[in-house]
């Protein structure tokens, strides 16, 4: 059965009719042509497709649309302008945080959620043990998770104070 | 940014891949972004229930009934070979015919409008089979006489007779596990079909030209028919060599059938139970040694399960015994590798190709001698590293650049071993429950296909008027940084920044014939050939300027993002327009055939490798013995990547290699249940490093050298070698327990060693 939905994506409103079944990652990817969340383990399990949901980052693969219907959602490609990246982006770009990539949207999305939670908390800069444990659930085969916790450490600085 | 003094982004920068920002932004485009047509079909394979069993009956007229349904593909519907093995073996069927060999095995495949259609139809199948025994371990298969392939032997002096004279002997045994690559791209090919029944086919591999070979194959049509193009993959670390084919195949034969866009795309689960693994190895030896602790003779057996079919299993068990030696010279050895088939997922290239399993075995010999002799481990490694008189290893090749002895000497320094191993045997002494462990452990890795023909590589390059450049070559991209290397090689060549180059897709319309990115040989390779194509593009804008401007050879100066003829200086871009203007051919292709290169597996002697990449590392553990749970404390690692390309992707390639081998050696565990089923097949049973894994104290230092060999710009292959640097913490875990650890040492397995507590 096709239900009504209505979400704002990226800062857009979309309306869609959708049946119950489709998942959130794949109506982004399908149907909005928003290929940047990727999918790599479809079970929850390895953070690839998160992204933010109100604000809080979530695992798109095993979310529905229609538990995303009237929310806000952010997605990877949300994040820049035409001509700048977001600090998270630009930190992952400057540290080498990444090598094939399939990982690295999931992780900026949830590296910005563990400094957004922090912001609202007042809990300041995390430290690396913070970091490693805050994106636990997010796996990456290609590196050693060592620039990617660099990137997160400075993507969350520039956020929390500014570029200076 | 032009500048006149040097080039942006040459050979030796730091810069981070090409894609860098795409894929932070998100735009970077693997197989499943590419869009798809509206009346694009989805497939689904069928996996068999059965590790091994006939089948009697397949009734699928409900598949095909079913909705949105547009195709139902059996191995009647093959219309040329239904074969995809990589070395033409014949044992690897697309889609089993009357049995089936593993659980997993595709039977048939569904194509429908959506994935979710196809999987739900293909449940619909009504299929009799008869349960035939099955072989699922290493014994069973060593018992029934069941191997893929014959025997090798390597060896050399008397290590039968040697044993004899032996002033001590020692015998054991180890078990080392396989590893899923998890890669985290799964498999993924997209086919549009073209004129005349040709397909372009969009596909996730490290090895274009196989999938067009296959391809072509299973169609029944010549290889000019299928064009396949990879931009990147999500991954690969060898899983993406032979294990693409079937996957772009069976979208091939939907496209060719329906004349529809087709694509296929394994679910994490699907992926991790129907394609191949790293080889569990099961090792047995026997070593005779001095009392210094000289190993002078050693006999040993690598038996490899390979899974159903032959693959690439024997190339795979060669290059564990060609690195059954490690670093160390043994006078009399003799090495034998058995492949066993068994009914379980046919095993695979992954990092390393049998040389992790090779050297792991050594290792252990080299502990347990050290043990029986109540000796340093290190200075028993050191007593029997490859010098100068002794240097010819079992398999014949002379090691001619042997730097093991520095690399360790370096590294032994640098991390203070002695002083933290004397520490940690007082903490043992104090600590009842809790113990630590310290291993240093070298790598000597041979660089080159042991395959002689593939030690082949292409390019082509083309100058366009306004100075700009695009690279193209047969070596494909997966995160390894290839990509940049091989654009960082050209730019210097050619002296111009590396914004100017246009890296572009794998096409095997662009280079033909192309060798798998594998074998960590795909910058010496593809490197090379772009080198040599920019090379002769040199030589025609040289030989231009000689005529067209009437200078001598030496008064035409290539410098950075110029040309100097005479007292005229050119930017690079006029230069080319003038070279053009003039009607020269702005355009090369560049081949490379590694030299020096041969073996003869009869005698079981040659010169597999063009040379050797060396590295140490240092591991320290800490281990609850009550638990059995390990945490790695502190890791050094100097690592000889020879002249560094690219320092940031080379330090990169060796943190990823080496916690890639901790996984494989702690805590990845494969677990088949008694029907041939495998457990383990999704992230939440089977788990790989994730970020809390990484050690608190982690250096990682390049050693300064560069390759003795004429290697591009004297750099070294980094992809695999590293990998084997994780020895070193599982040998370190064993210093705990002191033997009976089998890998991966999982908490289970370091308890079982650990034995009950007194
Ligand atoms: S794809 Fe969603 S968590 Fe792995
Ligand atoms: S960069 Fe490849 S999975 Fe993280």
């Amino acid at each position: 059965m096709a239900n009504n939905v209505s979400l704002s994506v990226n800062g857009k409103s979309v309306s869609a009719s959708v049946e119950a079944n489709v998942l959130l990652v794949d109506f982004l990817r399908d149907n909005l042509g928003l290929t940047g969340t990727n999918i790599a383990c479809d079970t929850s399990q390895c953070g690839s497709c998160t992204l933010l949901l109100d604000g809080l980052p979530v695992k798109s693969c095993s979310l529905l649309v229609v538990q995303a219907d009237g929310c806000d959602v952010i997605t990877i490609e949300g994040l820049a302008s035409e001509t700048v990246l977001h600090p998270m982006q630009q930190a992952f770009q400057d540290n080498h945080g990444l090598q094939c990539g399939f990982c690295t949207p999931g992780m900026v999305m949830a590296g910005i959620g563990m400094v957004e939670r922090r912001r609202a908390a007042g809990s300041g800069l995390p430290s690396d043990e913070e970091i490693r444990s805050a994106l636990e659930g997010n796996i990456c085969r290609c590196t050693g998770y060592h620039n990617i916790v660099k990137s997160v450490a400075q993507g969350a600085k520039t956020m929390l104070q500014g570029e200076g | 940014m032009s500048n006149n003094a040097s080039i942006n982004g040459g050979v030796g920068s730091g810069i981070s891949h090409d894609s860098t920002k795409k894929h932070a932004n998100g735009t970077a485009v693997y197989v499943d972004d590419i869009r798809v047509p509206e009346n694009a079909l989805h497939l689904y394979a069928f996996p068999s229930p059965h590790a091994h069993a006939e089948i009697t009956a397949m009734d699928l007229s409900e598949v095909e009934s079913a909705d949105g349904v547009a195709l139902v593909l059996t191995a009647d519907d093959i219309t040329g070979m239904n074969d995809v093995s990589p070395t033409h073996s014949g044992d690897d069927p697309l889609l089993a015919d009357g049995k089936v060999m593993f659980q997993g095995q595709a039977i048939f495949a569904v194509a429908a409008d959506s994935l979710n259609q196809a999987r739900a139809a293909a449940q619909l199948a009504k299929i009799s089979f008869k349960p035939l025994p099955a072989i699922l371990s290493i014994n069973e298969a060593l018992a029934q006489d069941s191997f893929v392939f014959t025997p090798q032997v390597m060896a050399q002096g008397d290590a039968e007779g040697e044993l004899k004279n032996a002033k001590n002997t020692l015998s054991g045994k180890l078990n080392i596990g396989g590893q899923d690559h998890f890669y985290l791209e799964g498999q993924a090919s997209l086919v549009i079909p073209q004129e005349d029944g040709d397909v372009l086919v969009h596909c996730s591999t490290q090895h274009p030209s196989e999938v067009q070979t296959h391809v072509a194959q299973v169609l029944g049509v010549e290889r000019n028919a299928v064009t396949v193009e990879v931009r990147r993959m999500g991954g690969g670390f060898g899983g993406k060599e032979t294990q693409a084919s079937p996957w772009a195949a069976l979208a091939a034969m939907t496209a060719q059938k329906t004349g529809r866009p087709a694509k296929m795309r394994l679910v994490r689960d699907d992926d991790m139970i129907m394609t191949g693994k790293r080889h569990p190895f099961q090792i047995s030896y026997e070593v005779g040694f001095d009392d210094a602790g000289i190993v002078t003779a050693l006999d040993m057996t690598l038996v490899s399960d390979c899974g159903h079919s032959l693959d690439l299993s024997r190339a795979i068990n060669d290059r564990a015994l060609f690195h059954a030696d490690n670093c160390y010279y043994i006078p009399n050895m003799r090495v034998t590798g058995l492949k066993c088939r068994t009914n379980k997922v046919s095993n695979t290239a992954f990092r390393g190709f049998g040389a992790p399993q090779g050297m792991m075995a050594i290792e252990e010999v080299m502990d347990q001698v050290a043990q029986k002799l109540g000796k340093d481990p290190l200075a028993v490694r050191q007593a029997n590293l490859y010098n100068a008189s002794n240097n010819t290893t079992h398999y014949g090749m002379v090691v001619e650049d042997n730097v093991a002895p520095e690399i360790i000497a370096q590294l032994k320094t640098a991390s203070n071993y002695d002083k933290r191993r004397a520490e940690i045997e007082e903490f043992n002494a104090n600590n009842e429950f809790v113990k630590k462990g310290i291993a240093l452990t070298p790598l000597k890795f041979g660089i080159s296909f042991t395959t002689k023909f593939l030690n082949q590589a292409g390019a082509l390059i083309h100058i366009y008027a306004d100075g700009s450049v695009q690279l193209n070559h047969g070596g494909t991209e997966m995160g390894q940084g290839l990509f940049t290397k091989v654009a960082q090689i050209v730019a210097n060549t050619l002296n111009i920044d590396l914004e100017h180059i246009k890296i572009t897709a794998t096409n095997t319309g662009k280079v033909p014939n192309t060798s798998p990115t594998a074998a960590s040989s795909g910058t010496d390779m593809n490197g090379m050939a772009a080198k040599l194509a920019a090379e002769k593009l040199i030589d025609r804008l040289r030989q231009f300027a000689i005529e067209h401007y009437g200078v001598a050879e030496g008064d035409v100066k290539f410098l950075p993002n110029r040309v100097k003829v005479g007292k005229q200086t050119f930017s690079f871009k006029e230069f080319v327009n003038a070279a053009y203007m003039e009607r020269i051919q702005l355009s090369a292709t560049g081949f490379y055939a590694t030299p020096k290169i041969n073996f003869d597996p009869e005698t079981g002697k040659g010169r597999p490798f063009l040379y050797f990449s060396y590295g140490a590392s240092v591991s320290e553990v800490e281990v609850d013995t009550l638990t059995g749970e390990a945490e790695v404390v502190r890791v050094d690692i100097l690592h000889d990547v020879g002249r560094s390309l690219n320092p940031t992707i080379d330090l990169g390639q060796i943190e990823g290699g080496f916690i890639q081998g901790v996984g494989w050696l702690t805590n990845e565990e494969l677990f088949w249940n008694d029907d041939g089923a495998l457990a383990t097949h999704a992230p939440s049973t089977y788990k790989i490093p994730t970020m809390g894994d990484r050690p608190d104290i982690f250096n990682i230092t390049l050693f300064d050298n560069e390759n003795m060999e004429d290697t591009v710009y004297k750099s070294k292959a980094v992809g695999e070698p590293p990998f084997m640097l994780a020895i070193s913490t599982y040998r370190a875990i064993w210093q705990v327990t002191k033997g009976n650890l089998d890998a991966p040492a999982t908490p289970e397995a370091i308890l079982k060693a650990c034995g009950e507590p007194s």
